[in-house]
C-alpha cells in the first residue's frame, strides 16, 4: 500500500467564532493512489481521540482501510487528517501561538465541527480534488461526514456517517462534561498552563476511564470482565482495565506520547456545541442534497443510540435522498464501529463500488 | 434471461416487465434487493428499498442497492408526495397491519403502484378449507394459523372491489398459476395476482 504522511500548512483559517487562525497546520496521511481524473478520493474522519494514522501498522481503522479491505486502497485514494484542535500534528491548543511564542493553551479560540471540516476542505482543495467519492467516519467522525454533506453538497458524492448524530443529547454532553471537570479538577491542569511542567495526568486518565465505559455495553463488560478479580490483586478486572486505558491515554508508549488535556476540552466542546438543526430543520438542510448516504448504527450503542441515526435518515427520506440505512447487531456498544469489521466491510465495499460506478459513468 | 429464470419468483418476472426504463422505483419489503438490483441493471431505474430483516438489508446494501431497514408501514409516511414512478409491494400486502392505509400511501408517494398477492380464493385454498374444515394450508399458504405472518386474507375479487370503491384505475392485471398466465376465472384459477394501478 502506497502510504504518505505529511503536514500541510495553510496561510489562514476563518473560524466560526470570528477569529482567524494564521497559519494552520494539518497532519494527514494518504493511502493508495489518486486516479487521473481525481474521482476516487475518500476522506476518512477520525473519532474524538483519533489521529491521521488510520491505516497500516497500528492504524486506528487498519482493519477497514487497506488493499482488498472495505475502503480498498487498491481502488481508492484514502485521506485521513488530524482534526483542528487536536494534538497529533494539526494546530490545536498545544501549538505555539505565533503572537506570543508560547503554547496557546486555553487562549486557543473555541472551535467547532464546522471549523474542522472547513480546514479539511482546504486540504482536499490542495490536492485538486473537486469532488470526493466519499466521506466516512464514526462517532465524531460521523458528525464531520454529515457536516461535509451539508456544507459542501457539491463536493461529496457519498457520505457514510456511522454511529453518530446531528446533535449531542443531554446525556452525551453530560459525559463529556464529567471528563472536562475531571481534567480541570486536577491541580496540575493549572488553568491549562502545564506545557512546561507536569501535565494533568490524573484528571485526564479519569476522563478517559469514563469515556471507555460509555464506549462499551453492559453485555460486553459482563463478558469481558464479569466480576473477575485480577490474579494476585484485590482488584476487579474492570478496574484494572480502565486504569490501564486511562494511563495509556495519558502516557502512550509509542512515539506520539500522551493526549493533550486541553485538546480534550476543546474537542469535546466542539462536539457538544455541534447542532445541525440550528441552521434549520434537517429536512430543510437536506433539501438540495444529491449526496448518497449509507448510515449505520449498532444495536447495543447507547452512547450514540440508533434513534439519532434514524433522525438523520428520516429527514433524508423525507427529501427523497438516496439513503441506505442499516442497524447492525452487535454487543460491543459504541466501540462496535471499530470492532464489527466483517459486516461493515461488506456494506462499505458494495456501497462504494456502486457509487464509484455512477461516478465514472 | 428474465427475472423469472434468475429468481424463480413468477411475480418478479411480471413486475420486471411492468416497470418502464429509467424510472424511480421503491420496493417495499424488498428482501435482499434482488428485484431492485435486476431493475437497476436491466432497466436503469433509480431504485430504493425498505426491508425489516437486517441480514437481507445488509445483502442488499452490499450489492449496491439503497435499502432502509425498518417497518414498511411507518416508513411509508416519511416519503414526500409523488417521489416515485412505481412503488412495488410484492407478496407482503397480506402481512401488513393496515393494508388500505398502505395502499393509499403508496399512491400518495408514487404515480403508480404495483401489488402482488397470493389469491385466497384459489381453488386449492377453497378445497383445503372445505375438505379439512381447518384453516387452509397450501403451497401458497403453508403456515399453521398460529404462526402465519399473513394477517389479512384477500382474493382477486376483494381487490377488484376495493379498487372500484377507492376509485383506483387498474392499468394492468396479471394472474398467475405457477409460471403460467391465467386467462379465465382468475378468482378461482390464479395463485398470484399482480395489479398495476394508479389514482384516478
Amino acid at each position: 500500500m502506497i502510504t504518505q504522511a505529511a503536514i500541510a500548512t495553510f496561510d489562514s483559517l476563518d473560524l466560526d467564532c470570528g477569529v482567524t487562525l494564521a497559519p494552520v497546520d494539518v497532519a494527514y496521511e494518504t493511502y493508495g493512489e489518486l486516479n487521473a481524473d481525481k474521482s476516487n478520493a475518500i476522506l476518512i474522519e477520525h473519532a474524538f481521540s483519533g489521529n491521521a494514522h488510520a491505516a497500516g501498522d497500528d492504524g486506528w481503522w487498519a482493519n477497514m482501510i487497506g488493499p482488498g479491505k472495505g475502503f480498498d486502497t487498491d481502488r481508492y485514494f484514502v485521506i485521513c487528517s488530524n482534526v483542528l484542535g487536536g494534538c497529533r500534528g494539526t494546530t490545536g491548543p498545544g501549538s505555539i501561538n505565533p503572537a506570543t511564542g508560547a503554547p496557546w493553551a486555553m487562549t486557543f479560540p473555541p472551535i467547532t465541527i464546522t471549523d474542522m471540516v472547513r480546514l479539511q476542505k482546504k486540504l482536499i482543495d490542495s490536492f485538486g480534488i473537486t469532488k470526493l467519492l466519499a466521506v466516512a467516519g464514526g462517532s465524531m467522525g460521523g458528525m464531520q461526514a454529515l457536516e461535509w454533506a451539508v456544507a459542501y453538497p457539491d463536493s461529496v458524492r457519498a457520505a457514510l456517517p456511522i454511529a453518530t448524530t446531528s446533535r449531542h443529547s443531554a446525556q452525551q454532553i453530560a459525559f463529556n462534561e464529567v471528563g472536562r471537570q475531571s481534567i480541570m479538577a486536577d491541580p496540575d491542569w493549572n488553568d491549562g498552563n502545564y506545557y512546561d511542567q507536569r501535565p494533568p495526568a490524573r484528571g485526564l486518565s479519569v476522563a478517559r476511564m469514563v469515556g471507555h465505559i460509555t464506549y462499551m455495553s453492559d453485555e460486553s463488560m459482563r463478558q469481558k470482565f464479569g466480576r473477575r478479580l485480577r490474579a494476585g490483586q484485590n482488584k476487579f478486572e474492570v478496574e484494572s482495565y480502565l486504569q490501564y486505558r486511562g494511563s495509556q491515554f495519558v502516557d502512550r508508549h509509542d512515539s506520539q506520547g500522551g493526549f493533550d488535556a486541553n485538546s480534550y476540552i476543546y474537542i469535546t466542546r466542539a462536539m457538544d456545541s455541534y447542532d445541525l438543526t440550528q441552521r434549520g430543520s434537517l429536512p430543510k438542510l437536506f433539501e438540495n442534497i444529491k449526496t448518497r448516504f449509507l448510515v449505520m448504527s449498532f444495536t447495543s450503542d447507547w452512547l450514540y443510540p440508533a434513534y439519532q441515526s434514524l433522525e438523520v435518515v428520516s429527514a433524508l427520506r423525507s427529501r427523497n435522498c438516496d439513503v441506505a440505512y442499516c442497524s447492525l447487531t452487535s454487543q460491543y456498544g459504541h466501540d462496535a464501529f471499530l470492532v464489527e469489521v466483517n459486516e461493515q466491510t461488506e456494506l462499505v465495499r458494495g456501497f462504494l463500488a456502486s457509487t464509484f460506478r455512477e461516478a465514472v459513468k | 434471461m428474465g427475472v423469472r429464470d434468475i429468481y424463480g419468483r413468477s411475480d418478479y418476472a411480471i413486475i420486471g416487465d411492468l416497470v418502464e426504463h429509467g424510472t424511480r422505483v421503491l420496493d417495499l419489503g424488498c428482501g435482499a434487493g434482488e428485484l431492485l438490483a435486476w431493475l437497476k441493471e436491466n432497466k436503469q431505474v433509480d431504485g430504493r428499498g425498505v426491508e425489516m430483516v437486517g441480514a437481507d438489508v445488509q445483502k442488499a446494501i452490499a450489492s449496491g442497492v439503497s435499502v432502509y431497514q425498518g417497518d414498511l408501514e411507518p416508513a411509508l409516511e416519511d416519503y414526500p408526495d409523488h417521489a416515485f414512478d412505481y412503488v412495488i409491494l410484492s407478496q407482503t400486502l397480506q402481512q401488513t397491519r393496515h393494508p388500505l392505509q398502505v395502499l393509499r400511501s403508496m399512491l400518495r408517494i408514487s404515480k403508480r403502484a404495483i401489488v402482488a398477492f397470493p389469491n385466497f380464493a384459489h381453488w386449492r385454498v377453497r378445497m383445503s378449507h372445505l375438505s379439512s374444515g381447518r384453516s387452509p394450508r397450501t403451497e401458497l399458504f403453508p403456515y399453521e394459523w398460529y404462526d402465519s405472518p399473513n394477517i389479512h386474507f384477500l382474493t382477486v375479487l376483494d381487490f377488484e372491489h376495493l379498487a372500484q370503491k377507492e376509485g383506483w384505475k387498474i392499468e394492468r392485471r396479471v394472474f398467475l398459476a405457477g409460471r403460467r398466465n391465467v386467462t379465465i376465472l382468475p378468482n378461482l384459477m390464479a395463485e398470484v395476482a399482480v395489479y398495476l394501478f394508479s389514482a384516478r
